[in-house]
């Protein structure tokens, strides 16, 4: 008899049960485990405390990331530059201590390989389809772009797994986000996410892991399935998939941790009888039609604040709900902007390109396209560019983008985290805009009164050359 | 973790919408390495309006908070949850939360009760002047006005709760349900069960 047939999402989960409690509760086995310094260093000290060990050294990786100055870290001599805020080196020392305390492997602040997890994931090839990913930060989403089950944690939960590889999980409810058409020039995968963020709105995909299908998600490339799926959190659902396929495979293939030889057929059959069956059900559908995708950004301080750069500030009054009348009031006053103001007319001085959302070498290239032969206007006072790995870094200075970038006013930094939340000194000044690629507009998230507005690379690098949020299409 | 049976007090009638934990706490915060102290960052921003609901007198040592839909939502910070706890909040109202913040509070105790919004408008209005009960081993809340709201809690959840379990521990002692799982996917899934050189 055959079976029923099954979503992507619930193939994976099947996979990894441990075990099935009578509440429907299961025990999931977890295949990979990123760590940074943030949030594991009261996970290990739990650990530490009721003499526990980590039950899979070998499944868990170590990265510090968040709080890294993206400035030099080694003096001429290869000594280490020391970090001037002291909770910054004393996060970092804990991870250093931490890793080989229990086995884990570390890349190092100055290693090539360094970068932001999401970003060193996929490429060290430890983020495998089908595999289930987690870390103890939310955007462990991104890695559903290769059609892994990823998903952040917390810290008793970085513990639970450091202890246990397990989780105790509730499957989630399935929602299809089904893209269909083709993207007009100058919209990116950035734009497709954005636009999707407000068309759920912050709290949409609650309860739901998305799975991202449709034509336009096939045509993207890994890296924009990356920064789609990146984003699966800012609509509020915890995990993001969209089907591995031949350019997955490719992607993967030859990477440092990726499967080899026989174990390599056998994975690619795996992953391939993974797509979601057809006739399978998803407890809720959504389709968006590609030609309603401008180039997008955001006006407010919720990622859900989303409108076409062709388009205005909103009218608060114009939202039907009266909380969210209230919302938009209060993010209005915070980001100082008044109803019907164009969004081209607003003016920024500050541009970062960066993040686990758009820091890949497709991001990169993306902007630099659009600075080759410009530079930044005089009101943008400070641009940063601040590539997701080491690995990244040094593939851009080969193709010469760290000039592009140079020549036009950019500063071209060390990996991280950096300004997508300010742990580092890399911060945005109070009152002032910035045009980031990251993935939160939240009130103080870049710096406390820091205004955020969300773009992709390309739509960051014609604000920096028009100092104003500005369409990329006209730049073209 | 402390078990927990009931809260009951004050509620701080917060009410907002989409409450990011950049707003709970933010960023520059999470530069500690232990889970104590954080309660002073807690809604820093918000407190620096001498007006703000947390650092009044009349909701000093609240232990509830009451807050709008999706609250909790942005990045999986448990220092939220600490924070929270380090403010006295032993737990918060809402029609709706973010899904890896409620582990989180569960994690540390914090009983997260998802109301419709019509309760929780009601709830707020009565926080102003008046203490409010929850009862978790009855899963309702209460207030001296014969307001009485019940709510839906996962039995799993609500079992740990109630006689403080350490999750970690109970997991443990499956270890060879683990076992046999690992033994099985070095089988079906050799590559996966692959790791990386350890340190």
């Amino acid at each position: 008899m055959a079976s029923k047939p099954r979503t992507l999402y619930e193939k994976i989960w099947d996979a990894h049960v441990v075990e099935r409690r009578d509440d429907g509760t299961c025990l999931i086995y977890i295949d990979r485990h990123l760590v940074h310094e943030v949030t594991s260093p009261q996970a290990f000290e739990a650990l530490r405390v009721s003499g526990r060990k980590v039950r899979r050294p070998d499944l868990t990786l170590a990265v510090p990331d968040h709080n890294l100055p993206t400035t030099a870290r080694r003096d001429a001599a290869g000594q280490r530059i020391p970090i001037s805020d002291p909770e910054s080196a004393q996060q970092l020392a804990a991870l250093e201590r931490n890793a080989p305390e229990f086995g884990i492997r570390l890349i190092g602040d100055a290693d090539a390989e360094q970068g932001i997890v999401h970003v060193v994931g996929p490429e060290q090839g430890f983020s495998l389809p089908g595999a289930t990913i987690v870390c103890g930060d939310s955007h462990t989403a991104c890695h559903g772009g290769l059609g892994a089950l990823a998903f952040g944690i917390g810290t008793s939960e970085v513990e639970h797994v450091l202890a246990t590889q397990t989780l105790l999980l509730k499957q989630s409810k399935t929602m299809e986000v089904r893209v269909e058409g083709q993207l007009g020039p100058g919209v990116t995968a950035k734009d497709v996410v954005l636009h999707i963020c407000g068309v759920l709105g912050a709290a949409g995909g609650t309860g739901y892991v998305i799975e991202y299908t449709g034509s336009v998600i096939r045509d993207l490339s890994i890296e924009g399935r990356l920064t789609v799926s990146n984003m699966a959190i800012e609509h509020g659902a915890r995990a993001g998939l969209i089907a591995p396929d031949e350019k997955t495979f490719a992607y993967v293939q030859g990477r440092p941790y990726a499967p080899k030889d026989a174990d390599w057929d056998k994975a690619v059959a795996w992953w391939t009888s993974l797509a979601t069956d057809p006739g399978a059900v998803y407890d809720k559908v959504v389709t968006i039609d590609a030609a309603d995708i401008a180039p997008t950004v955001t006006w407010g301080t919720s990622p859900e604040d989303t409108v076409a750069i062709t388009g205005t500030v909103p009218d608060p009054a114009s939202f039907a709900d009266p909380s969210k009348q209230e919302a938009a009031r209060k993010s209005l006053d915070y980001m100082g902007l008044t109803p019907g103001q164009r969004m081209q007319d607003v003016e920024v001085q500050n541009v970062f390109i960066g993040s686990c959302t758009n820091s890949r070498i497709e991001d990169l290239r993306a902007a630099a396209a659009v600075l080759k032969g410009r530079t930044k206007a005089p009101n943008v006072k400070w641009a940063i560019v601040v590539p997701g790995s080491g690995l990244v870094k040094r593939q851009a200075e080969a193709e010469g983008l760290d000039k592009v970038f140079t020549q036009a006013g950019f500063e071209w930094r060390e990996p991280g985290c950096s300004a997508c939340l300010g742990m580092n000194p890399d911060k945005v000044p109070a009152g002032e805009r910035c045009a980031s690629t990251s993935n939160r507009n939240f009130v103080g998230r870049q710096g406390p009164g820091a205004r955020t507005h969300l773009v992709s690379p390309a739509m960051a690098a014609a604000a920096a050359v028009t100092g104003k949020l500005a369409d990329v299409r006209e730049l073209a | 973790m402390e078990a927990v049976r009931q809260v009951d007090g004050r509620a701080i009638p917060f009410g907002a919408k989409n409450v990011d934990t950049d707003v709970i706490i933010p960023a520059h915060w999470l530069k500690t390495i232990t889970r104590e102290g954080l309660g002073r960052g807690a809604f820093e921003t918000l407190r620096k309006d001498p007006d703000n609901l947390f650092d009044s007198a009349e909701y000093a040592g609240s232990p509830i908070l009451i807050a709008g839909d999706n609250f909790g939502c942005g990045s999986s910070r448990e220092h939220a949850a600490w924070a929270l706890l380090d403010l006295g909040i032993k737990a918060v109202i809402a029609p709706s939360f973010s899904d890896i913040f409620s582990g989180n509070a569960f994690k540390n105790g914090i009983l997260t009760v998802v109301l419709p919004q019509d309760q929780v408008d009601r709830l707020l209005e009565v926080a102003k002047t008046d203490p409010v009960h929850i009862d978790l081993e009855n899963q309702v809340v209460t207030t001296p006005f014969q307001d009485r709201f019940e709510f839906e809690i996962d039995p799993f959840r609500k079992h740990c709760l109630l006689n403080g379990l350490d999750e970690v521990g109970l997991t443990l002692a499956r270890d060879t349900a683990i076992s046999t799982y690992e033994q099985e996917a070095r089988a079906t899934l050799p590559w996966l069960a692959k790791g990386v050189e350890t340190a």
